[in-house]
């Protein structure tokens, strides 16, 4: 089972508000606090309304892409005679990334009262939750609590009395970080090597199946519940304008106090590490920070005094990503860490475009070489120009997922790679 | 190659049951990685035999089941041990002692990447990022998570792994 931290005082608790409560996972526990209260209120509204109000919210989708919410979901054509198809993105495998788990482990029902109010708004009457196969105590742990939900009679036929159907199935995946793309998740969940889709037609046209599908990530769906209770405009005056609400935010590696925490938009980066994560380990220097999973450019220590929001991270080349913050001391070798970048992309390439399956594959050559001392001088130029023509080049966004954070960490970091170099030359004393 | 129907357990076929009528009417090619990853725990790793049955259960040709199996990371034509240990190296586990615990587990048990000890009990696996990035450096043995492993955590582990046996 994954842990909680200890919450900090300054965090803003929405999706996270039922974390820590025993049996919060329970439908009772639920119910007790509010539980399908907004469903409720959604079967009264008209599905234009209900993504009204998604809208109004400025909800952005929260496994890194960003996109409005209540966009996407007004693209879906909900009069089209096709079924139309709820989808969840529990594959939560960009690097650094762990609270969508937290999610569906301490406040499933939040997530399937999200799911069902989506289903309102676009037609749907059934959603898949496709779940990454390392998480498998996870995938057990939400049938457990399926089975529940369709005991009492929250998700089958006339759920809670309203002439409702809705159905929710898991479905495990087995080990790809390519599915978190949507178009091969979907690949995926049709029983298919998960290999991204050309676009257009886009999956709220043609989905799963080619039937019309709206996909999110757990959390953006987890949102929904309090934008429905307590309305789009309190969730959006929690965060910034075009920005609403909280997220949560996981915080990895050089830290006194890792963990999962809830803040607003727009919440000052040095504060969170400082104040909410306790600050870097053992006294040491801030060397950089991971802004959002291991897919976004690195940030220097200077340039991670900013606010957590789209534009703030966009005006430094950055962005906000997956909620996955790693912290980097200044005892961080940039070269080994570029390395351990370049062979996850490397490893997880579908191979399908041929500029990230080789440009991954030589820049993982070429930085080995380097980390094990046998770098040229010319290895750093040749780094960043492999990653650079690897940009915009592929189908989906793995391609620059891998060529972004190369980038950034050679052209912020070069002297660790200069550094790097000049011992290993002193070493076979060129 | 005619092959007589596989048997599994009652509780896998109530899953595999379930599984072929979670998708849309004649998408049952849908249930092909789970109905691999389900039973592959059982069986021990994906068989010939197993590329049949799924096949013929699903209604999908058996090199529609093989072309999976080189994809997913997870799904192994080859027994792992008992105990399958995967250790994260990635980068929140990397930052805080993931690949010292890498280079320990090979030397302490013998044995490198996607190797099994002679005695079959036990499989190594440097794994890439697991979702336990908060809790780093984070080992999983077949699907149970471990937290916060130091030198020492992942030597009485081991121990402990051998005692079970």
């Amino acid at each position: 089972m994954a842990l909680y931290n200890e919450p900090s005082p300054l965090e803003t608790r929405i999706v996270s508000r039922l974390f820590g409560i025993p049996n919060s996972h329970t439908l009772d526990v639920y119910l007790a606090n509010d539980g399908f209260k907004a469903f409720q209120r959604a079967v009264a509204m008209k599905p234009e309304e209900i993504i009204e109000e998604v809208k109004v919210s400025s909800l952005r989708g929260r496994g890194g892409a960003g996109f409005p919410t209540g966009l996407k979901w007004s693209f879906v054509p909900r009069t089209s005679p096709k079924p139309k198809i709820i989808v969840v993105n529990a594959d939560e495998s960009e690097p650094g990334t762990c609270k969508d788990r937290l999610l569906i482990e301490y406040d499933p029902y939040q997530m399937i009262e999200g799911m069902m109010i989506a289903g309102l708004a676009v037609d749907a009457k059934v959603g898949y939750v496709y779940i990454r196969g390392e998480y498998r105590y996870l995938i057990d742990h939400f049938e457990n609590v399926l089975a529940e939900a369709y005991s009492r009679n929250i998700l089958g036929k006339n759920v809670l009395g309203t002439g409702i159907n809705f159905d929710i199935h898991a479905h495990t995946g087995a080990g790809a970080y390519e599915c978190g793309e949507e178009t091969a998740l979907l690949d995926s969940l049709e029983g298919k090597r998960g290999i991204p889709r050309m676009k257009p037609p886009f999956p709220a046209v043609a989905g799963a199946w080619a039937f019309p599908t709206l996909l999110n990530n757990v959390e953006t769906y987890s949102a929904v519940p309090a934008i429905i209770r307590d309305g789009g405009k309190a969730f959006a005056d929690l965060g910034i304008p075009k920005a609403g609400g909280t997220r949560l935010v996981c915080i990895s590696g050089h830290v006194n106090k890792p963990g999962v925490y809830e803040v607003p938009l727009g919440y000052p980066m040095m504060k969170f590490i400082y104040e909410i994560a306790g600050g870097v380990r053992n006294g040491k220097k801030l060397k950089a920070v991971v802004p959002g999973g291991s897919s976004c450019p690195i940030l220097t220590a200077e340039e991670a005094d900013l606010n957590m929001d789209y534009d703030s991270l966009a005006k430094v080349g950055s962005m906000l990503g997956s909620g996955g913050m790693v912290v980097l001391d200044e005892t961080t070798d940039m070269v080994r860490f570029a390395l351990r970048i370049m062979r996850f992309y490397q490893h997880e390439s579908c191979g399908w475009c041929i500029p990230c399956r080789e440009g991954t594959t030589w820049l993982k050559k070429v930085l080995t070489r380097f980390d094990e001392g046998h770098g040229r001088e010319k290895d750093i130029d040749l780094i960043n120009e492999l990653a650079k023509n690897m940009l915009g080049r592929t189908f989906c966004a793995l391609g620059d997922a891998a060529a972004l954070p190369t980038i950034s960490i050679i052209e912020k970091f070069r002297g660790d790679f200069e550094k790097k170099l000049a011992a290993s030359r002193e070493l076979v004393g060129v | 190659m005619d092959i007589n129907k596989m048997t599994f357990s009652p509780q896998l076929e109530e899953r595999f049951a379930k599984l072929l009528t979670a998708y849309p009417t004649g998408k049952q090619r849908s249930a092909v990685v789970p109905m691999l990853m389900y039973a592959q725990d059982e069986v021990g790793s994906v068989t010939p035999e197993l590329v049949q049955e799924v096949s013929k259960r699903c209604g999908v040709t058996p090199l529609q089941v093989e072309e999976v199996i080189g994809y997913y990371s997870m799904l192994h034509k080859k027994p792992m041990g008992k105990y399958h240990v995967q250790i994260c190296t990635n980068i929140s586990c990397l930052l805080v002692g993931g690949e010292e615990l890498w280079e320990r587990a090979t030397k302490t048990l013998g044995i490198g990447h996607k190797e099994v000890t002679a005695d079959g009990l036990i499989s190594l696996e440097e794994v890439e990022c697991m979702g336990a990035c908060s809790w780093a450096p984070a080992v999983e043995v077949n699907y149970d998570f471990h937290h916060f492993v130091t030198p020492e955590k992942l030597d009485q582990l081991l121990a402990d792994l051998r005692k079970t046996q």
